[in-house]
């Protein structure tokens, strides 16, 4: 049976892991490779690397890290950050990336996504869609696609613009919620599962993780296929063997 | 020994060139035949659309080349598709050393395709599964497959069951990433590099 997947996330500045709340105020969380090895080893099914300086000075160092961290592994990992041409995904994947994760460039403009997939496949390009719930100038409220680290705002609707990459290609869709995202008070629920539910590609849940159950409501009543989380895990306060034998006794499929 | 792993324009190989230096085998990148037919494994992976992985090989000859081999050839991913005889992925003519053709997941609420992530295989009947626990998880990323034959020699379920694996004399075959499939994608390549 396929299971669901717990995907740690490693937020990437200068060659080290870092993890802020609400995307800023950054601590240093550990060396890469080490901690990918280490998640590797507990079970965690993938992980994605996330550069959140992508300078061009700094790309190459991210080069090399992928390249470290494709040779110690043997799981599937997408990284992303910076990333807008077939050129810099070539790149990535030459260097052992399985997948590769676009988000400002896919809004900047939506093409890049079909032409991605269609070079590499479906199956390595993942669309991240950082999301936030705002009031608009007329007064009603809606989830709307923000980019820069979830700083800007942009004109897109996330459940249209979910559909939308799905129809242009993208194998997978990262999903964080701006609003939970370092709280610590539980995934976006509703929203995951309806993008989820209107979905015919995976969708990685993101943004709030605190305690094993919010993984257990994430892929129930959020309806994600996996849940991705960083500081929890950088910080130990949650093991991946023991989420995962606590979800497969609550009926979840895992791999154990 | 000699390993060669089959270059042609299937999307990325870094994974599994990786996966050979973890184990510490000596490999080589090659599109050229007698390199090729001099090997004592060949490795075949495969990412990306049957069509234009097929025309690849047409334009490069391997097409014709590939039945003829003889030594241990394992396919994975695409490169298992390739072997079949055809796919239903854009009406393709594969290089018919599994005499099935590889067809497209049907539409069924609550599944989605491509399949994407680990799923477990069963029902061993090959040497490369050799001490591997029964219900081992594997990583899958598809959105076609080979129905059972009488060369499966291990199933999986998405949807419906399928073939996991696929053997004829000494072609060996697998649906799912060895490459990254954590150590039991590992044992498969050992039990295939020591058969």
């Amino acid at each position: 049976m396929l299971t669901k997947r717990i995907i740690p996330c490693l937020d990437i500045k200068d060659g080290r892991t870092v993890k802020g709340t609400n995307f800023v105020n950054l601590r240093d969380a550990g060396d890469p490779v080490e901690l990918a090895a280490t998640y590797a080893q507990e079970g965690a099914d993938e992980l994605v690397f996330l550069d959140i300086t992508a300078t061009v000075e700094e790309r190459k160092t991210l080069l090399d890290l992928v390249r470290r961290v494709a040779h110690t592994i043997n799981i599937p990992f997408c990284v992303g950050g910076g990333i807008g041409s077939i050129a810099d995904v070539s790149k990535l994947l030459n260097a052992g990336a399985d997948k590769v994760s676009i988000n400002s460039s896919a809004v900047r403009n939506p093409d890049v996504i079909n032409e991605l997939a269609l070079e590499f496949g479906s199956q390595c390009i993942v669309v991240a869609i950082d999301t936030r719930h705002i009031t608009l100038e007329n007064g009603s409220q809606a989830h709307i696609v923000h980019t820069h680290g979830g700083r800007k705002p942009t004109e897109l609707k996330t459940i249209e613009w979910a559909k939308e990459v799905e129809n242009r290609g993208a194998g997978e869709i990262l999903l964080t919620s701006m609003d939970t995202d370092g709280t610590k008070a539980g995934f976006a629920l509703e929203l995951t599962a309806h993008i989820s539910d209107n979905a015919n590609i995976p969708i990685i849940a993101s943004g709030g993780a605190g305690t094993m159950e919010h993984f257990y409501d994430v892929f129930t009543t959020g309806q994600a296929d996996a849940g991705l989380a960083a500081s929890i895990f950088h910080f130990k306060e949650i093991g991946i063997p023991e989420l995962k034998y606590y979800l497969k006794g609550k009926g979840i499929s895992m791999r154990i | 020994m000699k390993v060669i792993i089959i270059k042609y324009n299937a999307g990325n190989v870094q994974s599994v060139m990786y996966a050979l230096e973890r184990i510490g085998v000596a490999y080589e990148l090659s599109d050229d035949a007698d390199t090729i037919r001099s090997a004592e494994r060949i490795i075949f992976p495969g990412v990306g659309e049957a069509s234009t992985a097929m025309k690849s090989l047409r334009e490069s000859g391997l097409d014709k080349l590939i039945p003829t081999l003889t030594q241990p050839f394992l396919g994975t991913c695409v490169g298992m598709q390739l072997l079949c005889k055809s796919s239903e992925e854009n009406n393709t003519d594969c290089l018919g050393v599994f005499d099935i053709p590889i067809l497209k997941f049907p539409q069924i609420k609550g599944f989605k395709v491509p399949q994407t992530g680990w799923n477990d295989i069963y029902g061993y009947a090959s040497e490369l599964t050799n001490d591997l626990a029964e219900h081992s998880y594997v990583y899958y990323n598809h959105g076609y497959y080979a129905p059972l034959s009488d060369y499966t020699v291990a199933k999986t379920t998405y949807m419906l069951e399928y073939s996991a694996m696929l053997q004829k004399d000494n072609f060996f075959a697998a649906q799912f990433h060895s490459e990254i499939s954590g150590d039991v994608g590992q044992k498969i390549f050992e039990n295939f590099l020591k058969l």
